[in-house]
């Protein structure tokens, strides 16, 4: 996965998977260059034993296969750049996954298609409910399926693709205000920043 | 060899051709562009799959003759915005990263 919103998508298919009914996911940046992902959702959660293995990647809820390397790759990810993934898990109440990432690292993914995953996974899942927040030193961008139905009525399915392309030019548009320049922790002169 | 005949003789597609006439003397694969950064040769084609903006920093840093992006893997705008600034010959193939290495490897053979 070459960037981090395909992470994201990678990550909250499991809580879709685990029949979550509010997903939350909040990205913050830090004017430090730190990268904050918490995904948390009210799905069926994870019991202490499956969640001590989850990122070993013959760990899987696959049945096709035995190997499952979505959150094995997001831990080597993160912590490539110097930072970490936790997950915190309880049957029955949900799952909490942060993963932080060092923006300014050679190795970390830019951020990618933000927008654009966020509205494939309100498309993909239009009855569940979902807040988006991405905080930079620079702005917010922010969404939230409660709110949408609020202002379209509760009889408007969220996977038409009118509403798609709304969310994707909706977030693209705060995303791109918000942006902050991923400068790489080394300048293109070669010095180390 | 010129980057230029590398590119006719592999053959490569061009994002970026900053000097045709740069010669090519080695070959560098890596993806873990902070494992590249070290070791990569100035002077040699760097064969990656890695596609963002940081592989030009790795370029410009290390001095590579190019980048030749395999697999088909196409740059993202950020990388061939700064490739074309800083003037970093950003190339492409559909080969596998190997095969791509054992062709270039033939061309420079004396």
């Amino acid at each position: 996965m070459k960037d981090l919103s395909l992470h994201l998508l990678d990550v909250a298919k499991n809580s879709v998977a685990a029949g979550a009914r509010h997903v939350s996911i909040a990205l913050e940046e830090d004017a430090a260059g730190w990268l904050t992902l918490t995904i948390s959702d009210d799905g069926r959660g994870m019991s202490p034993e499956f969640l001590a293995q989850v990122t070993d990647p013959f760990t899987t809820t696959r049945t096709t296969r035995k190997v499952g390397l979505g959150l094995p790759l997001l831990r080597l990810t993160a912590e490539q750049t110097g930072g970490s993934l936790d997950i915190q898990s309880t049957v029955g109440v949900g799952t909490a996954l942060t993963a932080r990432f060092f923006r300014q690292h050679l190795d970390c993914p830019p951020l990618g298609d933000m927008a654009g995953a966020v509205a494939l996974l309100i498309q993909g899942s239009p009855d569940m409910e979902l807040t988006y927040r991405h905080t930079t030193p620079r702005g917010d961008a922010a969404l939230s399926t409660a709110e949408l139905r609020d202002i379209l009525g509760q009889d408007v399915s969220l996977a038409e693709p009118e509403i798609f392309a709304w969310i994707q030019d909706y977030l693209t548009e705060q995303e791109n205000e918000a942006a902050v320049d991923p400068s790489p922790a080394v300048g293109i002169e070669g010095e180390v920043l | 060899m010129t980057v230029q005949q590398m590119i006719d003789s592999i053959p490569l597609t061009v994002f970026h051709l900053d000097d045709p006439g740069h010669l090519v003397e080695g070959g560098y694969c890596g993806d873990l562009l902070s494992w590249v950064m070290g070791r990569a040769p100035a002077g040699g084609a760097w064969l990656t799959i890695m596609s963002n903006v940081n592989v030009a920093a790795v370029a410009s840093l290390t001095d590579t003759a190019c980048v030749i992006l395999a697999e088909g893997v196409i740059p993202d705008a950020p990388l061939l915005d700064k490739a074309k600034a800083q003037g970093i010959t950003l190339l492409g193939t559909d080969l596998p990263v190997y095969d791509c290495a054992v062709r270039l490897g033939r061309l420079l053979e004396p």
